[in-house]
């Protein structure tokens, strides 16, 4: 890189962060170059431990619930959900069935918002912001949702053990189904842009791919693996909540006539298709929720002392938006507090699979191919670059990357015109 | 392409805005004048967003009913309530999180929560910022 004198000057930067403050793991990938091409691709993860596992040790379950759905600002249910059932399993209680529905639609709620926010993020990364503020758009009536069943937009403190806090009743029906149908007819639109358009089309196709047998291999989770094939979901494989009475299949690309190929199209694919699914899915939830109470547990100040007075370990595992992701909790008698807690989110799991996904592509890919397994981070806040012609080191900041993303596009664009 | 640019656009024209409008449209010179104005009537602002049924806004206590049992303290994921000499409990609005653990909790019932969400004071403990204070 020339510095401002205009003399070559070789930079090394030691990358403090990236820090966000929604994100569990952020990290930094290393990528040793030949040009312009990737040869090799290294994740960091660890940049930020925000040590919410050690908080919760020093709390009591009752303080924890809040706490652990801040752990993620996108899929606050999913770690409310499993701090819960973990709990729950440690206490052997069980969740009341009306509960057990309500979850369900809440989950899917969130699916659906997961969903939709990241494909306008796809959308920006390779250049159409026109597409983010569209997709953010149709997102916000999910939102409302929401906030009109829980009371909150973000972070809904629905959870309680034994069940819910909040009922949705029957008056609440007419706005559940009025959503749904808004999502229904604006599915085609999204179809258009992200499946049909062939500007997105020729930046996501063939980029990033991730082999069947190499997703198999780096255990790699939820729609990342769909896409390439892999059957493999929570959801089915063992159900919680009420996702077993319900009818619901592996979404994976084959089955909606495309190819099962693992790049950045097919994770489209998989992602738009699981918005039409979680709009069954809630629709057969409302139309089979059973009646009765919504906590098994209504007196608060008996469940307190009930957890003090607990010896006992519980697992909770959750089909995210992301894929699976399980929460550990251990509970001794005498202490108030939380013995053990430990958080395994999605994205832990998929950061292994980047290593083949950059293979041989380009750097002006790394953002859509780094945005394609949904990270639950600031992920390309910075990168470094080593260029193994010249030993070189180069930082990369975010903006120069997006920067050079965006000029691909429009040079694709060109030359495809 | 053209004619459904087109359509779109005079689509997008006869819509409802999705965004909330701000309270006013250009930001005030002087906030005190601007605030004075309102006071008098002279300058008409949008009203706030309004809030969905059940909304977590600013918590009320009552005081009256509360027996001092703590179990609201124990809860409290933020340490926002703080048990006092009176035996009562005093909240910190600044830190609280609205989870609400403290009104499910609560054997008297004598929290609650209002629709209150304007909650910005010139320092955490400003006037209404600390309730029982």
């Amino acid at each position: 890189m020339n510095g401002e004198n205009g003399a070559e000057e070789t930079t090394y930067e030691v990358p403090i962060g990236p820090i966000h403050p929604a994100l569990k793991e952020p990290f930094l990938i290393k990528f040793r170059l030949d040009g312009e091409e990737i040869v090799d691709a290294e994740p960091h993860p660890g940049m930020n431990h925000r040590g919410i596992e050690f908080m919760g040790m020093h709390r009591n379950p009752m303080e924890v619930i809040p706490l652990s759905e801040r752990i993620c600002g996108i899929c606050s249910i999913v770690h409310q959900h499993m701090f819960t059932t973990a709990t729950e399993h440690a206490l052997q209680i069980e969740p009341t069935n009306r509960a057990r529905y309500i979850r369900t639609i809440m989950c899917e709620l969130e699916r659906i918002h997961s969903h939709i926010l990241w494909a306008g993020v796809a959308a920006h990364e390779i250049g159409f912001d026109t597409h983010l503020h569209l997709t953010w758009k149709i997102r916000e009536k999910v939102m409302d949702l929401l906030e009109y069943i829980a009371g909150n937009r973000v972070n809904y403190s629905m959870w309680t053990f034994g069940g819910v806090r909040r009922d949705i009743t029957e008056e609440m029906h007419p706005k559940i189904s009025e959503t749904l149908e808004y999502y229904e007819k604006t599915y085609d639109k999204l179809e258009n842009i992200f499946l049909k358009d062939p500007s997105i089309k020729m930046r996501t196709k063939d980029v990033g791919i991730l082999s069947k047998k190499k997703a198999l291999e780096l255990c790699g989770v939820g729609p990342t693996v769909r896409a390439s094939g892999v059957k493999k979901d929570v959801r089915i494989d063992q159900p919680y909540a009420a996702y077993g009475d319900i009818d619901i299949d592996y979404v994976i690309p084959s089955r909606y006539g495309f190819e099962d190929k693992g790049d950045v199209f097919s994770k489209t694919v998989v992602r738009l298709k699981e918005l039409l699914q979680s709009i069954d899915i809630i629709k057969q939830c409302v139309a089979q929720m059973p009646e009765g109470e919504i906590t098994s547990e209504p007196k608060k100040a008996a469940l307190f002392n009930k957890l003090e007075k607990k010896d006992g370990e519980g697992i909770g595992r959750i089909e995210a938006p992301r894929g699976e992701a399980i929460h550990y909790v251990r509970l001794s008698e005498g202490r108030e507090d939380i013995d053990n807690w430990k958080i395994r989110a999605s994205t832990y799991n998929n950061l292994p699979t980047y290593a083949p996904m950059f293979m041989g592509e380009q750097i002006a890919d790394i953002p859509i191919i780094a945005a394609s397994i949904d990270p639950c981070i600031g992920c390309m806040d910075r990168a470094e670059i080593v260029d193994i012609r010249s030993g070189e080191t180069e930082t990369y900041a975010r903006e120069e990357l997006h920067e050079l993303s965006v000029e691909k596009t429009k040079k694709l664009k060109e030359e495809g015109i | 392409m053209p004619t459904q640019t087109i359509y779109t656009l005079i689509k997008q024209l006869l819509k409802k805005k999705t965004t909330n409008p701000f309270p006013v449209k250009y930001t005030p010179d002087n906030m005190h004048d601007a605030q004075e104005l309102i006071e008098e009537g002279k300058l008409e602002i949008n009203p706030p967003v309004e809030v969905p049924p059940g909304f977590r806004g600013k918590l009320k206590y009552d005081k009256e009913s509360c027996i001092g049992c703590q179990l609201c303290v124990k809860v409290c994921p933020s340490e926002a309530l703080v048990f006092t000499e009176e035996r009562k409990v005093r909240h910190y609005v600044t830190r609280c999180t609205f989870c609400g653990q403290c009104v499910d909790i609560c054997p008297t019932d004598s929290f609650e929560f209002t629709d209150e969400f304007l909650m910005a004071g010139p320092e955490k403990l400003y006037d209404d910022l600390v309730l029982n204070p």
